[in-house]
């Protein structure tokens, strides 16, 4: 059971454990890694963000690191891959809930269907970041001119740029929804910092989860 | 002789104009290459090594003339040999001084993130800063003639400068000062073709009918030309290109998509700012946190009745 038991917050409300120790250090392992990656690769993107070399130390430490830690990010991400997928399948109440995106982004959730433990934009999202991740691996490969590129002939290496600039695109999209999503629902990144969520947040947001870890089920 | 200054037409990562009161008058540069003229003795790669201090490392023999093998980061220009049969069953050895075309429309500026690592005089000539490179390999995606070499010492990318320094005072670049056969001339872009003219006129005299000059307008013509007895088929030296052009995954790579894609990013982050400010938080009121409250007590109240 997930309790976060005798737990309060400054309220004293008592509150429900939504990730643990572990859970929050690798999701926060692999923020770090994209905003690193997302300013370094636009650095070298486009010349109004080459200014953003210097996160890195500068273009040739931009050109070195930027790969690397991509290795690291995708690792990472792959273990919060195995930890979440199980809760991330898509089922019909998810593609009701992405059709009714307008009663989402106004605030009227009690005229959407109850969502589990993860709702169907945060689903979406889950499988566009595989998806992008994959892309952005495979492409970043071929195009890491000290070790691999040389192997591969030139127009895969060019198509390989392209792509890995458009998965680059897709995913920084992705995560500034993502980001976003969390300043905007309030509570959401206490989940993430604190690990914890207060049990009106747990019904508002997500009641099937709620109910399930209430009546004591493993979510 | 040109005598152009090194002004700065066009700068790579670079989106604002670069100053450009002064033009040459004379126009551009551009070096002929006349392959009929040839002989394959390699001095303009000696003059090459002497002149830029490079010195590449001694390869194998690999049974051909063609030494070093290919282009390096050490060796800007080399003779590409190719034994061509011809229609009367006679044997042409085509000789060509392959290198950097300096293209006028340069798919390595294009695709060089980095601002300033490659720059484009006003006199033509497209030259790498390797100060400012930081060996990410774009700009060997963005060349259609795979000239730029990254070198393994210093990540940095290298390729023949048309002797920019030499230019620079007045003098012609390395390779034409020492050719033996004349087959190497530099000028005005202007004197060459005229120069280049005289010479397809000459081969063709001699039964060369397809002779010709090599400028190709796919990459906005070059500043290194050829004179080809078989201009028709310039894939016979050594599979020189017909009609080379930058690649069009490059030209999306580093044209509409940048930016598109930097206009995208930028209204997501904005719809979330005026969302915020339109339509506000979604927050959990003391009421609903209450009735969630009351709500788990009746869940576990009837689950300890079921039990």
């Amino acid at each position: 059971m997930k309790h976060a038991d005798g737990q309060y917050n400054k309220e004293g409300l008592p509150l429900i454990l939504r990730y643990t120790p572990n859970e929050r250090s690798n999701h926060w392992i692999t923020a770090i890694c994209f905003v690193l990656l997302a300013v370094s690769g636009l650095a070298m993107f486009h010349p109004a963000m080459a200014w953003m070399a210097m996160f890195l130390g500068g273009g040739q430490w931009t050109r070195i690191l930027h790969p690397f830690i991509g290795l690291v990010m995708f690792a990472s991400f792959a273990v919060l891959v195995l930890r979440f997928w199980h809760h991330n399948l898509m089922d019909k109440g998810d593609v009701q809930w992405l059709k009714q995106i307008g009663d989402v982004v106004n605030n009227r959730e009690d005229q959407l269907p109850k969502v589990g433990r993860y709702n169907g934009g945060q689903k979406l999202l889950f499988f566009v970041l595989i998806l992008c991740m994959l892309g952005l691996l495979a492409s970043g490969i071929v195009i890491w001119r000290a070790y691999f590129a040389f192997y591969f002939p030139i127009d895969v290496v060019r198509f390989a740029a392209l792509l890995h600039a458009f998965c680059a695109f897709l995913i920084i999209a992705s995560i500034i929804v993502h980001v976003y999503a969390g300043l905007w629902v309030k509570g959401s990144i206490g989940a993430m910092v604190r690990g914890t969520v207060t049990y009106g947040w747990a019904k508002k947001h997500h009641e099937r989860w709620f109910e399930k870890v209430i009546s004591g089920h493993h979510d | 002789m040109a005598l152009q200054s090194l002004d700065i037409k066009r700068m790579s990562a670079t989106t604002v104009q670069p100053p450009e009161a002064r033009t040459p008058v004379t126009g551009t540069v551009a070096k002929l290459i006349d392959v009929s003229k040839c002989i394959g003795c390699k001095a303009c790669q000696t003059a090459c090594m002497e002149w830029n201090d490079l010195r590449d490392e001694i390869g194998e023999n690999e049974g051909v003339y063609d030494n070093p093998r290919d282009l390096t980061p050490q060796s800007w220009t080399v003779m590409r040999f190719s034994e061509v049969v011809n229609n009367d069953d006679n044997l042409e050895w085509l000789i060509r001084k392959d290198g950097c075309m300096h293209c006028e429309d340069p798919g390595c500026l294009k695709a060089c993130p980095s601002p300033g690592a490659i720059i484009q005089y006003t006199n033509g000539i497209v030259d790498f800063n390797q100060e400012n490179c930081i060996g990410c390999g774009y700009c060997v995606a963005g060349c259609p003639f795979d000239v730029p070499r990254i070198s393994k010492k210093d990540n940095r990318a290298y390729k023949c400068t048309l002797c920019s320094d030499r230019v620079a005072v007045g003098q012609e670049p390395a390779c034409v000062k020492t050719c033996p056969t004349g087959a190497i001339t530099f000028g005005t872009k202007e004197d060459m073709h005229v120069h280049a003219a005289e010479r397809v006129e000459d081969l063709k005299s001699r039964g060369f009918e397809n002779a010709g000059v090599y400028d190709p307008s796919g990459v906005g013509g070059t500043h290194v030309m050829y004179v080809l007895h078989h201009a028709d088929r310039p894939g016979l030296y050594h599979g020189l290109k017909k009609d080379p052009r930058i690649s069009p995954l490059v030209g999306l790579w580093k044209g509409v998509a940048k930016p598109l894609a930097l206009a995208g990013l930028a209204v997501t982050a904005l719809a979330g700012l005026f969302h915020y400010t339109r339509i506000g938080p979604n927050e959990v009121s003391s009421d609903e946190e209450a009735a969630a409250l009351k709500e788990a007590q009746r869940i576990r109240e009837t689950q300890d009745e079921t039990r």
